[in-house]
This record gives C-alpha cells, sequence and structure tokens, in this order.
C-alpha cells in the first residue's frame, strides 16, 4: 500500500505541476489549450540541455524557460492581437508536439542520469508517511512548495485578488486601474513556465529519455484536473494525485491477479475525469460560482467605452 | 481525352521504368517504434543498414518509423508501394491485416510481413524464434530469483507473446519449482513511462526479476534503480544497466533481409513461413554480466547451446494447459503452425489470458 501510495505521488506530479499553472491561468480568464504542446517542448528541451551540459539542473531551468517562451506565442496571439483562446491553444498543442518530435530526433534512446532521490532526514524516517512524501527527488518537494505558495498567494495576497478580479470581471478591474493585460501576460507565462518544469520532470526524472510524445496526454488530463478541482488550489493536489493513482492501478491490480481486463482498468483516469465533468455541469449554478467569469472572453481596453 | 492521354502516358514511363534492368531495388520498410527505441525497431534498421552495406547501389531503401497499428498503417504501407517500392518489410504483429490488404492491390509488389501468420500470393511472412531466448531468461530468471517470483511486462495478448511467456514460466520451474511469475499487460510494444510504471508495480509486488515483451530499455533503467535484475530485449541494453542486466536477446536482421532482396532481384521469391532463432543466428544470447554466479553463468551458456543443436526443444510435450487440458501430446514438439496458434497458458500459471 505504502510502495502505491508513493508511486501514485510519483505519478501525480507532472499532472501537478502542470495543472497548477493552467488554474492560475485560467484564475486571470485565459484558457490555454497549449499545455500539452508546452510541457513536450519543455520535456525536449529539458532533455537535450541535460544531456549536453550534463547538469540537469539547468536542463530544468532551461525547460521552464522554454515553456514560457511557447506560452508568449500563445500571449502574444491571445491578448495582443484578440486572437480565438481555444482555436490558439490547440494550435500551439499541434505546433508544440511536431516541433519536439522535429528537435528531440536525434536524441531519441540516448540516456541520462536523472534525478536522484533525495530522503529528507527526520521527515523521512516518520513510519508510512515518511516513505511516501519524504523519499523523492527534489522536483516533487518543490511541487509542494509550490502548492503551498499558491494557496498562500492566491488567497491571502493583494496579487491573489488583483489575479481574481481580472479573471471574473476584467472591465471592473480595469476601471479600478489594474492593467489586465499585464496580469494576463504573467498569468500566461506563470502557466508555461509549469508544463515546461511538468515536461522536465517527464524527461528528467520518471523516464529519463527523450521519446516522442512522451508526455501521452497528461497535458489534457491536467485541463480535466483544474475542473475536476472546480480552480481550487488545494483540491488540484488532491486531485492530481487521485488521477495518479487511477493510471497505475491498472498495472498494480494485474500484478495482484484480478482478471478485469486491463483496457478497461487503463480507462479508469479517463472515466473519473468524464464523471467529474457531469457532476459538475449537472448544476448551472455552482458551474457559474466557481468558474471565473470572465474565462475565455477576450478583453481588448482599447474597445472600452 | 486529357485524362486518357495522361493514364497512356503513364503506362509508357512505367514500361520504361521496368526495361532499366540497371534500375536499384527499393526496399521499404515499416516500423512500429523510433528508430532509436534501442530495442525492436533499432535492430531492424541495423538490418535495413546491413542490406545496404551488402548491396551498395543495388539497393535504394527507405522507412516510415512510429507507425501505429491500425488504420495509419494501412496508409503508410499503400504510400510506400506507390512511390515504387519493389519490396516492403512490415515489421510489427500489428501490420498483418493492412498488408494483407494492401497486397491485393499492389499484386506485383513482394511483401515481408514480421510475426504473423497471414500469407498471401505476394506476402511472406518471417518469425523470431523469440521463446528460445525466452527459454534461456526463464531458467536463468529461475535460479536468479530470491523471492521465487518472476515479473513479465507483457504487450498484446497474440500467440507469440502468450508462447513466450509459457516458455518463460516452463523454463523456470525447470530449475525451481517453486517459482510463480506475475505478468502485467501495457498495451503497448513502446511507451517507456507506461513499462517503467509495470516494471515498478511488479517490483513493488514482490517481483526480482523482470522479463520484458517490450521494445524500450525503460524496465532496465527501473531495476537497476532498485537493484533487482533484468533481461535485454531485442537489442544489447545492456548499457543501460550495467549492474542490473543479466543478458540480452538480440536479435540479428540483416542475413534474412540479404536473403529475400536477393531472392526478388533473381525473380527466385516465393511466399514463404521463415521461422529463425539460436540455429541461424538471427537470435543470440548476448553480453552476458560477469557479475553473475559462475553456476548461472554456466548454465546460461549450456541451455543456450542446447537450443542452439536442437537437443532441447522447449514446446515438447506432455505440456498441460492451466485448465488441466493436455495440450501438447507426450513426445510431441510443437511444429511452427501450432506454435503460431498457442493461445493457452501452461500448469501453474495462476492468471487468465485478456480477452
Amino acid at each position: 500500500m505504502v510502495q502505491i501510495l508513493f508511486a501514485a505521488i510519483k505519478t501525480g506530479t507532472p499532472l501537478l505541476f502542470i495543472a497548477l499553472g493552467e488554474v492560475i491561468c485560467e484564475k486571470s480568464g485565459i484558457l490555454n489549450l497549449g499545455q500539452e504542446g508546452m510541457m513536450l517542448m519543455g520535456a525536449v528541451v529539458g532533455f537535450l540541455v541535460s544531456y549536453s551540459t550534463g547538469n540537469i539542473g539547468l536542463g530544468v531551468i532551461s525547460a521552464m524557460a522554454m515553456g514560457v517562451l511557447m506560452s508568449l506565442i500563445f500571449a502574444v496571439l491571445v491578448l495582443h492581437i484578440g486572437a480565438n483562446q481555444v482555436a490558439t491553444g490547440l494550435a500551439l498543442t499541434i505546433f508544440g508536439t511536431g516541433l519536439s518530435a522535429f528537435i528531440g530526433a536525434d536524441f531519441v534512446g540516448q540516456i541520462i542520469q536523472g534525478f536522484q532521490p533525495v530522503a529528507i532526514p527526520v521527515l523521512s524516517d516518520i513510519p508510512y508517511i515518511g516513505r511516501i512524501l519524504f523519499s523523492h527527488d527534489i522536483l516533487v518537494y518543490f511541487s509542494f512548495c509550490m502548492t503551498v505558495a499558491l494557496i498562500y498567494i492566491v488567497n491571502k495576497t493583494r496579487i491573489g485578488l488583483t489575479l481574481k478580479a481580472v479573471g471574473e470581471n476584467p472591465h471592473a478591474a480595469n476601471a479600478i486601474g489594474i492593467k489586465v493585460l499585464r496580469v494576463r501576460y504573467l498569468a500566461v507565462m506563470f502557466g508555461g513556465s509549469m508544463a515546461g518544469i511538468s515536461g522536465a520532470y517527464m524527461s528528467l526524472v520518471y523516464t529519463p529519455m527523450w521519446v516522442e510524445g512522451m508526455t501521452a496526454g497528461r497535458g489534457w488530463i491536467a485541463l480535466a484536473l483544474v475542473v475536476f478541482a472546480s480552480w481550487r488550489v488545494g483540491r488540484i493536489m488532491l486531485g492530481a494525485y487521485l488521477f495518479g493513482l487511477a493510471s497505475i492501478m491498472h498495472l498494480v491490480l494485474q500484478g495482484f491477479g484480478w482478471s478485469i481486463s486491463p483496457n478497461l482498468l487503463a480507462m479508469l483516469p479517463y472515466v473519473a475525469t468524464v464523471i467529474v465533468m457531469v457532476i459538475i455541469g449537472a448544476d448551472h449554478f455552482k458551474e457559474k460560482l466557481l468558474a471565473p467569469r470572465s474565462l475565455g472572453k477576450p478583453f481588448n481596453p482599447r474597445n472600452m467605452a | 481525352m486529357k485524362l486518357k492521354s495522361l493514364l497512356v502516358g503513364l503506362g509508357l514511363l512505367a514500361g520504361a521504368n521496368a526495361a532499366l534492368a540497371e534500375d536499384p531495388l527499393k526496399v521499404g520498410f515499416v516500423y512500429v517504434g523510433p528508430v532509436g527505441d534501442l530495442g525492436w525497431s533499432y535492430e531492424h534498421d541495423l538490418g535495413r543498414l546491413g542490406l545496404e552495406e551488402h548491396f551498395g547501389d543495388k539497393v535504394e531503401t527507405t522507412f516510415v518509423e512510429n507507425v501505429p497499428e491500425g488504420a495509419d498503417a494501412e496508409r503508410v504501407i499503400t504510400q510506400l508501394a506507390k512511390a515504387g517500392n519493389d519490396l516492403i518489410f512490415t515489421t510489427s504483429f500489428g501490420f498483418m491485416n493492412p498488408t494483407i490488404k494492401v497486397a491485393k492491390r499492389f499484386p506485383n509488389v513482394t511483401f515481408e510481413h514480421a510475426t504473423g501468420y497471414k500469407m498471401s500470393k505476394n506476402v511472406g511472412t518471417y518469425v523470431l524464434r523469440t521463446y528460445e531466448g525466452r527459454y534461456v531468461s526463464g531458467v536463468t530468471a529461475g535460479m536468479m530469483t530470491e523471492t521465487n517470483t518472476i515479473g513479465y511486462i507483457a504487450s498484446f495478448p497474440i500467440p507469440e507473446v502468450i508462447r513466450d511467456i509459457n516458455t518463460t514460466y516452463m523454463a523456470a520451474k525447470s530449475v525451481n519449482p517453486d517459482v510463480k511469475i506475475k505478468i502485467v499487460w501495457v498495451n503497448t510494444w513502446y511507451d517507456p513511462g507506461k513499462e517503467t510504471d509495470a516494471a515498478n508495480a511488479l517490483m513493488d509486488q514482490g517481483v526480482d526479476v523482470l522479463i520484458q515483451h517490450t521494445d524500450s530499455p525503460a524496465p532496465l533503467i527501473a531495476a537497476e534503480k532498485r537493484g533487482m535484475r533484468a533481461i535485454g530485449q531485442a537489442s544489447d541494453m545492456s548499457k543501460f544497466a550495467p549492474e542490473a542486466h543479466m543478458f540480452s536477446v538480440r536479435d540479428h536482421w540483416a542475413p534474412y533481409y540479404i536473403s529475400i532482396a536477393d531472392a526478388v532481384m533473381k525473380g527466385t521469391w516465393e511466399p514463404k513461413d521463415y521461422w529463425g532463432g539460436f540455429k541461424e543466428d538471427i537470435l543470440t544470447i548476448e553480453s552476458i554480466n560477469p557479475n553473475l554466479p559462475e553456476d548461472v553463468k554456466k548454465k546460461i551458456n549450456e541451455t543456450y547451446a542446447a537450443i542452439k543443436s536442437g537437443e532441447l526443444k522447449p514446446f515438447t510435450g506432455p505440456i498441460k494447459d492451466n485448465k488441466g487440458n493436455l495440450v501438447v501430446e507426450a513426445g510431441h514438439t510443437l511444429t511452427d503452425v501450432e506454435l503460431a496458434q498457442v493461445n493457452w497458458y501452461v500448469e501453474g500459471i495462476t492468471d487468465e489470458i485478456p480477452r
């Protein structure tokens, strides 16, 4: 059991990173469907840099930078030119998938020494919990810190308030002097950096190698996760580990000799997503209450009366 | 009218092409994974390069990698045929039906499909006796496991995989009567992430020796991290896990590709169901880890030699399936045709084959 939960955290971590980025982005009112593309670019750049320099820390930083760069393409199109967010996001995913395959072609099958687990002294000696939570690699701890920091920032600080104001009603926010576009730019870039680090986690920790399309739809699962968590940062963490658990469950159960079709078990995370969507979608009032009101709507300060 | 003259023109062109005897033989390859998987597809590509090296200017090869087993495969094979390839190798089980379908539409192109069982006028098949490698793997795993539990990362429930699971288990049991096998199906040939998850799930449940029927070195890397043991698949995977790696069962395709291309050039090719293994050196045991105990190393070499010489034949009866039916009569050894139809687990495997 301890092993399964330990593995669930490992599988949930890339989901956690990317969903944290997306929730901040969506809280500012921007829906970025380019997660998968940004994540793949992060994965390939992180691997490339680590492979050629031998420095995995540098790899992670470059992956984040690449994610930001990708998100900037999106931001310029959506925020400046006012392009449709859904279409632009999809385009970003397709672009990232193709470009990452192209860049990484020569590096397929190369291996690197990824991040090694670091047990935190004292904490990792706690029975059960120590093994499950405190004997991971450094990126997992970073994701813990990131979640806590974001919960605090979003709920308790002026920055969080500004972010939510922009996402709920950009016109009102603009009227009281908040620079709506600047806030949205920053939110999108933050989303990009998280997607980048999530990709780096895949190619440097999870399976320390580069393979075309290695993120295998995690960017899309993250989008569902944000809805699953009803845009609350804390719940995202819970959801990420639940999804992580669901995605390894079919492998674990087989080992125990369950004779359920592995195909059915492999569907679990996706079924979970659909069920949550149905539950949330069934209550219109709730849906409106939870989702940022201006999500997906363009805002152009010059068009204001 | 215009269309007609165009067609006539094309026909003339085609005729002119055929007339030029000096034309190189165009050979196309379809791979299920990336060339850089360092496993199955990688070895097929080495085979392709071997073909080029052998014939030089007389052949011209192309390949398409990462082709999913399904509708896309048919499109890719059709394109290769349309592009004027004279000989097309489709190198994964799931390409079987698309290959047969496309072959019907291109009767002048020769097709060779790996690991399948359907042939036609212009489709031959070639199969590796991977179970011979599994036998050596099973014996080694049976000797090396301390928990008496070996893990098998399986791809798809097709005869080749089921056959290999059976051989692994029978071989392990021949040296260790208490051995158990845990099987996890990942439903993919190549997905390092999933292969890692499967490897870890197995090791969490007491498995200490991993055998994989998937193509990436990810399970070896996972075993290395946790101080367990594993066996390289399709290609020499020793460098991925210096401690964990016990040996690799390697595929060598070049000799076969050369012989087929030669037959097509000479016009002597006909559809055959080719089976090759240790004896033909198309399958070999390589890079035995020096860190293995002496008796295990000795046993590996003995088993390898016994299968190579034909003294040891893995599927010799009496064999019962796990429901108690006698599936191989005493004294009978399964023929190649029967081997291609194995759809039962041997006695002692407690799982059921997923349907």
